[in-house]
Parts: structure tokens; C-alpha cells; sequence
């Protein structure tokens, strides 16, 4: 993970993300969802902003939640939720989104972005922070 | 030393056998299977159109599999069998030995010599790769015919409706489903399914499949022609015996290898079970014979005496959205009388054959409404000796007393589960449904006694003293109305505070909602405090549209508006090129705002005095009239006055679903008052008030609550009927399903809000006034709040606004672009 590093992208600073909530940043071209489970441990967790249901920019004002302790975000079109962990589809085994790591640093988030997308997968998909 | 099982086939029914073989410890079994997939539900293939995915079909697990030992080969094919070295070949060229050999193999889609059968565009209905490869086509298509019109034949009809197709069903006799129904149910059905936009062809026969390469259209013997791109073929099924046949097996002159009552065929080591065995003349194109078969096959090879018989050919689908069933004797003969229940207006059609004395009920038909089914077939199948009234109990639905089924009742036919079973399995402690229906297998093949299951699940729990599972989700253990007491008595106002006080975990996308609608409910504070737990439309108080842009609706009280509001909504429209478009309830939507415009949107409406219409929120819509004795020379009250007064008072209450109502100047019921969910209509005395009316999916229409009442004195009756209803109805319960499940229907209500019968009608009352104290119009709270606004932003890190909203243009107005590499 070292040389990962080079990847970490500024998505803001930590105030302008809501408590138990997503909101989206853009870096680069990318549309990415950024999520804080601030009210058990404080962990973060992004993702595409896209849903791959119908390929709506909408996963970012979904709501985040848990199912049996697996964070997940649902999509506020129609209810598809996909795991922050794995970035699959939990109630549609068809669907799946990348997912990235988060981190903080002297209260700014950084998101690892990678040039592309199948990248990603081979990722850690967790990455606690504090 | 164990013997060896191989299966040909790897279907629903070779699924079945192998798990009753699975279970005996002498045998090693290995499957082949032709697909790629393992076994899947093939009955309800179109439901791959609901989803999309093929991955809520698949019946075997290939890990579960493993794990008993069990060798399982998808994608190989079996090519010839040795029966006299008790080997076969597979496509891989390797030759297996088997001690027992077990064909599964199924049926092949019967395809009639058509001229241009073999064109490209020509699919048949039979296997997951079938419909994938007819939704890849489709997308290139427009229209298609169905050649068939039976059980498949509907089925594939549904799957082309699925993917967008104007469809077509040819048919050659001259009614639907020949074997199954009548031509009364027959017609029924056709009047479902034309009103549904499919054509039927009836008596019609196929000439020629059009096209050079690709179809372009069938021309019928009648000289008609159909200008289609896509022909789905499913004209029945032949049993698959040419590998029977070829090693000398015995097979029927029509098709089908010939079994006897053990399921063995003419070699006693090798056996066939399902669609491909022949049994005394008669091959069973449905899935629960093939399953008896399955289970006899397994029994005998374990050395039991279980007999194959034959099979009653019941049956109960839900077809292109439509109920059909046809049980025991469908037809009945000179003997028996038939009951006949036809109601052209709903669509229902029943007919029930009586015994010639009417104790018994020997079979029927049922077309529209099959809900009894279970209940019906267990009286043809055990006998039951029929009340007097045999025509009110087995027409009157569910108002009638049935009368208790008894324990050997058998529920589920597909797998033999008897009512006895499955209340065992409930009082042994599986109480959730679906893991009842695992356990018991009920229920998990046509589906067709699914809701029996469930009664039984949830009156088996009643007699034992237990309450049915209503808990809100996996955070909460609690009912939504067990919820409103907790939250309201210790006075919890953020779902946090709730979550500590009665909840575990972090919540999800069923409870935050749920509990920031209790809140608002219970205090109406602004609900944008606790934004993150709402749903996008109320956390953007908007309603969010195809490719994510959101809609305004301005509140209009009444319908009323002046021409300086109309230029107004106009003039904004036009500013930020919304499309509009005039409501259902009498308001002007304006459709296609990003995120970030909607505070300038409506601080430009708040500046000509508009609120928030609230239509993005679980809340009062709208209130819509007529112009009542005002303006109508037969009006005679002022229901335009009385129905902004409504809107004016409960605009903005958070409720457990949408509320619409409507208020109607005289008996002639313009403004449609008796489909909402409460509605007045005026009389010479007052009015009369009308409660839990419905339009949407499922039509109601609403109960007169009181007559001839003031107007203070509904608008009393409202205000308790209304929070009596936030207080006790589930989480996104309309008030007419709430009010089906209310025992004592109308006159419990009647009770509670007119006669006080609970005593709670002036707290019932306290609590609207605070809601309405407390309103505010929560634009209005946005607009001027530079915190609130910085919300509206769709990125957090850069001004930029959303580059994947993209529109297109039709009749002088926007709409939403197609996503890019969309639609999978």
C-alpha cells in the first residue's frame, strides 16, 4: 500500500461531509459517493456515484444503513443495495460497483482513485481510518 | 462398495430426484446437465424480465451439491448410453460406469414446419440462454408473434409485453388454454389479456414466417398478415427420447420413454422421471407430477414401493398478471352441476362442478381471482362433504366460514408438505415464512399455495399464543405503531435518539424513513434537521425523476389559482426550461431541475407567495374540487371554498403514506371524492364525509363515514380520523389497506371517531393542533437559511454541475436523455 499513496485524492474537508450520510465528489472525471458511519465507529466508505441498475448518478443521496452489520447504501431509485465492502448488489446478485478507499488527514478526506476501473477490483475494499 | 447413479439432465425434476436420493448413504450420484446453468425454475422463466437476471431462478446450489458428495457436470451432454455395460458417453468423449441410470432429459419445444422457421428473429421458449438471447434481439425490435396459445405460449406472451413489444398470439383452436379451461374462461382470459394491448388470433392458423433474412412477418392461412420482427415459438413439447430410442429402450410411438409404476423403463437399471417419461400412454408437460415422479423413482431406487399412478393435472398460474386455475373434473360432465359465478366487470370467472346431490365439489375453473384455489382443491381432493349453502361459501370468498381444513389436508401438491407438516414445523419454532417454506419445501414449486402457507404460518402462531412477526426491520423489534407510543410518551425528537433508546445497529433504508416520518408526525419539526435519514425526495424536497433531475410542484389550494401565479409558474418554467405538465390533483408539475437549482426555483415561487406543495413527501397532496355552487348551476355547496380550508389546515402532515382527498360541490362527484382517502361530497343539509377511498393499483372506493354534517364538524371528524391513522397504520399504508385490516371495518371506525368509544378522541384532536401550530413551509425554511441551501449542491468539492444530465426534446419540451450504456 505503500506507493498507493500517489493515488489519494482530496475529496474536501472533513465538515463538509454529513454525519451518517453521502454526498458526492467529483475527481477527475469520476463521480464518486462518499459515505460516514459516524454513529458506531466513525468509518468511511466510497463508491461510484452511478448505479449500474439504469446508470443514474444517484447512489450519493442514498440512504446508508447496515444489514446484518454489512454497511450498505440503497439507491434511492429503486431500492438496490450494494455492500460498501464488496461493492456488490445484495438484493440483485446481477449488479456491482467499485468501491474506494478512504482516508483522513488533518481534517481532510482523501479517496484512493485508480486510473481505471478494473483496477479497483483488485483493491482492498476497506480501509478503517482512525 | 457404493452404487453409482448417474443422472441425465440436470431440470427442476432431475434436481428433485437428487435431493431424495441425496439423503441415502449407498449411492454416489453424478449429473450431467446440457446448460451452463444448474438446475432452474423453469415454470417462472418470464420472471427474468422482472429482474433481469437469471440468478433468482436457480434452484441448486452447486456448494450444497459438493458438499454431499454430489458430482455435478454442467455444460456436458450425455451421447449414447451401453446399457448391456451399463456405461455412457459424455460430449467430452469419456465414459462413464453407472450401477443405476436415471433419464431426466426433459422436453424440446415442438417447432411446427413452418415456411421461414429457420430465420433469424425466430426464437423458442425454453431455456435462461433462450430468453437472453430473444431480450438481446429485442432491442433491435418492436413487435412479435406468439404461435401458441396455451400455458407456454401465454407465458412467452408476457415476456415479449416484458421487453416492450406490441405482441401478437396465434392460436390455433379457437379458444386460450384448450386443456385447461372452458370457453366462457376462455373468453375471460381474452378480454385480461386484450385489455393488457396483446392481439389474439384465435382459430387461426400460420402460413409462413416472412423475410429475407430476418423475419418481417407472419402471414396467417386466412390471408391476414402480421408485421412483426420477432416470432416466439411455443406450440407444445415433445419428450426428449432419441437417446432412449437409440440404445433400444422402449418408447411411445408419439414420444416419451416408457415407464411403469416405479418410473423404471424396459431396462430395470435405467429409469426416467419427468416430461421425457411416458406413463400409461400420458406424458405430464407440469412440473409437480414430474416432482411425484422424482420422488418414486428415488423411493425405488432405495428399494421402497412407492407407485406412480398418475397424477391430477391441477394447476394454478398467474398468466400475463392473470389468475388462472383449473382443478380436479375442470369441465364437469352430464352428471354434475356446475355453479358458474361471471362478472364481466371485474373480470372474475369461476365455474365449480357440483356433485349431482351438491355435497362434493368435483372440480372447476378459475379465471381473474384464484385466491381460493388452495381451499377449493383440498375440498375436490379430500372429499369434504360441503355445507348447505354450498354456492354462498365457495362464491363469497373470503367473508364466507370456510370450514377448517383438516391435518392430512395436503397444501402444498407440488412437494406433498400436509398441513400437519407445516404446523409442526411452526410449533417446532421456524416462524419466519421463507425459512418455513425452506424447511417444509412448501410452497417452493408452482407457488400456487404460497398464501395458504402463510395463513396457516400466521394462525398456527395466533393459536400458539404468539403475535405474527410485524417487526419494521432487523434495528427495530417493534411495530410502527409500537414505535409512535415509545417515541411520542418519551419524547424522542432525532433517529438517533430513537435508535439508542429501542434499536440496534446503524438502521437502513426501511426504519430511517419510517422513524423520521413518526417524528415529523408526532412533532412536526422541520424534517430537513435530520436530512440524512430521509429519503431523497423528502431530504430534497423534491421528487426525484428518471436520471436523477427532481420536480417542483407549488402548492395550488384547491385548484385555485390567479392568472398572476399561472404567469409566474410560467415564467419560471421557462427560466430554468423545466417541462411541464398539469397534475392528476389539480397543480402544475415542473419537471427536469438539477439539485442545485431547486433553491433559486423556489425562492422565485416563494416570492410570488407559493408554498411547498409537499409532493415529494408521505404527507397531504392535494385537495381537488370542483367549482362547487359558486360557479356550477347545479352546485349547491361552496366546495372550493371548503376544500382549500382542507388543504390549508393538514398541508404539510407527515403521514404513513400519501393522503389526496377531494371535495365535491354536489352528488354528481366532479372533483371524484368517494377515490381518496377522504372526501366530501355536498348535500342540501352539509355534507357528507367519505373515508379510505383509493385509486392507484387497487382501486377502492371509499366508505361513508357520517352524513349530512357541518362543516366544523368534519372538520373535527378529520382531524381525529387522520391522526388515529398516522397512529396505527403500518409504515407506507394507505388508509384503504389499513382500513381492510381494521377489525370491525366501517362501524369500528365509526366508533372510535364519531361515539368516542376508545376515549381518545381529544387527545386525537390536541395532536392536530399541534401539527398544524407547528406548520411551516419548509422551502420557505431553506430559502432563507445560506446552511440549508449549501445542501443542494451535487458535488461537495467543486461548483460544477452534473454532466450526466443529459435531455432530449419532443413536442416542444425536454425529457430525459436514454443513460449512456444503459439497460444492461
Amino acid at each position: 500500500m505503500n506507493n498507493a499513496n500517489l493515488n489519494w485524492m482530496r475529496a474536501g474537508a472533513e465538515a463538509d461531509f454529513p454525519r451518517d450520510g453521502g454526498v458526492v465528489v467529483k475527481l477527475g472525471n469520476r463521480q464518486i459517493a462518499v459515505y460516514r458511519f459516524e454513529n458506531e465507529t466513525d468509518t468511511w466508505y466510497a463508491c461510484d456515484n452511478v448505479c449500474p441498475h439504469q446508470n443514474e448518478a444517484v447512489l450519493g443521496r442514498g440512504i446508508i444503513g447496515d444489514k446484518k452489520g454489512e454497511p450498505v447504501v440503497a439507491c434511492p431509485m429503486h431500492k438496490k443495495v450494494f455492500s460498501l465492502k464488496s461493492g456488490n448488489c445484495i438484493s440483485d446478485a446481477g449488479y456491482s460497483v467499485n468501491v474506494y478507499p478512504v482516508q483522513l488527514k488533518d481534517g481532510s478526506v482523501f479517496v484512493m482513485v485508480h486510473e481505471t476501473a478494473s483496477n479497483a477490483e483488485s483493491l482492498p475494499a476497506e480501509q478503517k481510518v482512525r | 462398495m457404493k452404487r453409482k447413479v448417474i443422472v441425465v439432465g440436470h431440470g427442476m425434476v432431475a434436481h428433485r430426484f437428487i435431493e431424495k436420493l441425496s439423503s441415502a448413504t449407498d449411492v454416489e450420484i453424478t449429473v450431467f446437465g446440457e446448460e451452463k446453468y444448474p438446475a432452474y425454475d423453469r415454470v417462472h422463466l418470464s420472471s427474468f424480465f422482472d429482474t433481469n437476471s437469471h440468478e433468482g431462478l436457480l434452484l441448486a446450489d452447486p456448494a450444497a451439491y459438493a458438499e454431499k458428495g454430489i458430482q455435478l457436470k454442467t455444460g456436458v451432454r450425455v451421447d449414447s448410453i451401453d446399457p448391456a455395460a451399463r456405461t455412457i458417453v459424455d460430449s467430452n468423449g469419456t465414459s462413464y460406469p453407472y450401477d443405476i441410470l436415471v433419464l431426466a432429459t426433459g422436453s424440446t419445444p415442438f417447432v411446427p414446419p413452418l415456411p421461414g422457421r429457420q430465420k433469424t428473429g425466430v426464437f423458442v421458449y425454453r431455456t435462461i440462454d433462450d430468453v437472453m438471447a430473444m431480450r438481446d434481439f429485442s432491442k433491435k425490435a418492436t413487435s412479435a408473434a406468439v404461435i401458441g396459445g396455451g400455458l407456454l405460449g401465454l407465458e412467452a406472451a408476457k415476456a415479449s409485453l416484458d421487453m416492450g413489444l406490441k405482441t401478437h398470439v396465434i392460436e390455433f383452436a379457437p379458444r386460450l388454454m384448450p386443456r385447461q379451461i372452458d370457453e366462457d374462461g376462455s373468453s375471460f382470459l381474452c378480454d385480461k389479456i386484450k385489455s393488457l394491448g396483446i392481439e389474439l388470433h384465435l382459430g387461426a392458423e400460420v402460413g409462413e414466417i416472412h423475410g429475407d433474412d430476418s423475419v418481417c412477418g407472419v402471414g396467417l392461412k386466412s390471408g391476414e398478415q402480421l408485421s412483426v420482427e420477432m416470432v416466439i415459438i411455443s406450440a407444445g413439447i415433445r419428450p426428449r427420447d432419441d437417446l432412449a430410442k437409440s440404445c433400444g429402450l422402449t418408447v411411445g410411438e408419439r414420444g416419451g420413454i416408457a415407464v411403469d409404476d416405479s418410473m423404471r423403463t424396459s431396462d430395470p437399471n435405467i429409469f426416467a422421471i419427468g416430461e421425457a417419461a411416458l406413463h400409461r400412454g400420458f406424458v405430464y408437460g407440469l412440473v409437480a407430477p414430474g416432482y411425484e415422479m422424482a420422488a418414486v423413482a428415488a423411493d425405488a431406487i432405495v428399494g421402497g414401493e412407492r407407485q406412480f399412478t398418475g397424477y391430477d393435472l391441477s394447476t394454478s398460474l398467474k398468466l400475463v398478471g392473470v389468475d388462472v386455475a383449473s382443478f380436479g373434473d375442470p369441465f364437469g360432465n352430464k352428471e354434475t352441476k356446475p355453479i358458474v359465478f361471471a362478472d364481466r366487470y371485474s373480470g372474475v370467472y369461476k365455474r365449480l362442478n357440483l356433485s349431482a346431490d351438491g355435497r362434493r365439489l368435483l372440480g372447476g375453473i378459475l379465471v381473474g381471482d384464484a385466491s381460493d384455489y388452495g381451499m377449493l382443491t383440498q375440498f375436490t381432493s379430500a372429499g369434504t362433504v360441503l355445507p348447505e349453502d354450498a354456492s354462498a361459501l365457495l362464491l363469497g370468498g373470503k367473508s364466507a366460514k370456510m370450514p377448517e381444513l383438516a391435518g392430512t389436508a395436503e397444501i402444498c401438491k407440488c412437494n406433498n408438505v400436509s398441513k400437519d407438516t407445516i404446523v409442526a414445523a411452526v410449533t417446532a419454532g421456524c416462524t419466519e415464512l421463507g425459512a418455513l417454506k425452506k424447511q417444509t419445501c412448501a410452497g417452493t414449486g408452482c407457488g400456487g399455495c404460497s398464501p395458504m402457507v402463510s395463513e396457516i404460518l400466521n394462525k398456527t402462531l395466533k393459536d400458539l399464543g404468539q403475535t405474527v412477526d410485524m417487526r419494521l426491520c432487523e434495528h427495530f423489534p417493534h411495530t410502527r405503531q409500537e414505535l409512535v407510543h415509545i417515541i411520542q410518551i418519551r419524547q424522542l425528537k432525532s433517529f438517533r435518539e430513537v435508535l439508542s433508546a429501542c434499536g440496534q445497529g446503524v438502521g437502513c433504508e426501511i426504519c430511517k424513513p419510517a422513524v423520521a416520518s413518526i417524528l415529523a408526525s408526532s412533532w412536526n419539526d422541520l424534517i430537513l434537521r435530520d436530512d440524512v435519514v430521509q429519503d431523497t425526495n423528502d431530504r430534497f424536497l423534491a421528487n426525484i425523476q428518471k436520471g436523477g433531475t427532481y420536480s417542483v410542484i407549488p402548492r395550488i389550494p384547491g385548484g385555485e389559482i390567479t392568472p398572476e401565479r399561472l404567469i409566474v409558474i410560467g415564467q419560471v418554467a421557462k427560466k430554468y426550461n423545466l417541462y411541464c405538465k398539469i397534475t392528476g390533483g389539480q397543480r402544475i408539475d415542473l419537471l427536469g431541475a438539477r439539485v442545485d437549482q431547486l433553491p433559486q426555483i423556489w425562492e422565485e415561487l416563494i416570492d410570488a407567495g407559493f408554498e411547498s406543495g409537499h409532493a415529494y413527501g408521505k404527507a397531504l397532496r392535494t385537495v381537488k374540487s370542483c367549482v362547487g355552487s359558486t360557479w356550477c348551476r347545479f352546485g349547491v355547496q361552496d366546495s372550493t371554498s371548503f376544500a382549500i380550508r382542507i388543504e390549508e389546515r393538514y398541508k404539510g402532515i407527515r403521514a404513513p403514506h400519501k393522503l389526496k382527498s377531494a371535495v365535491s360541490g354536489c352528488i354528481r362527484e366532479c372533483a371524484e371524492a368517494q377515490s381518496k382517502d377522504f372526501g366530501l361530497i355536498a348535500t342540501e343539509k352539509g355534507w357528507n364525509l367519505y373515508v379510505c377511498g383509493n385509486g392507484g393499483a387497487r382501486p377502492q372506493h371509499a366508505v361513508l363515514l357520517a352524513s349530512d354534517i357541518s362543516e366544523d364538524l368534519a372538520i373535527k371528524y378529520l382531524d381525529r380520523f387522520i391522526v388515529y391513522y398516522i397512529r396505527t397504520a403500518e409504515r407506507l399504508t394507505r388508509t384503504s389497506v389499513w382500513f381492510n385490516s381494521l377489525e370491525g371495518g366501517i362501524d369500528h371506525l365509526r366508533s372510535v371517531i364519531i361515539d368516542d368509544s376508545l376515549g381518545i378522541c381529544a387527545e386525537l384532536e390536541q395532536q392536530m393542533e399541534l401539527l398544524v401550530k407547528n406548520y411551516k413551509c419548509e422551502w420557505n425554511e431553506v430559502v432563507s437559511s445560506p446552511a440549508l441551501r449549501a445542501r443542494f449542491r451535487p458535488f461537495v468539492n467543486t461548483d460544477e454541475t452534473d454532466e450526466t444530465i443529459r435531455f432530449e426534446y419532443e413536442r416542444g419540451q425536454k425529457k430525459p436523455a436514454e443513460p449512456v450504456g444503459a439497460g444492461v
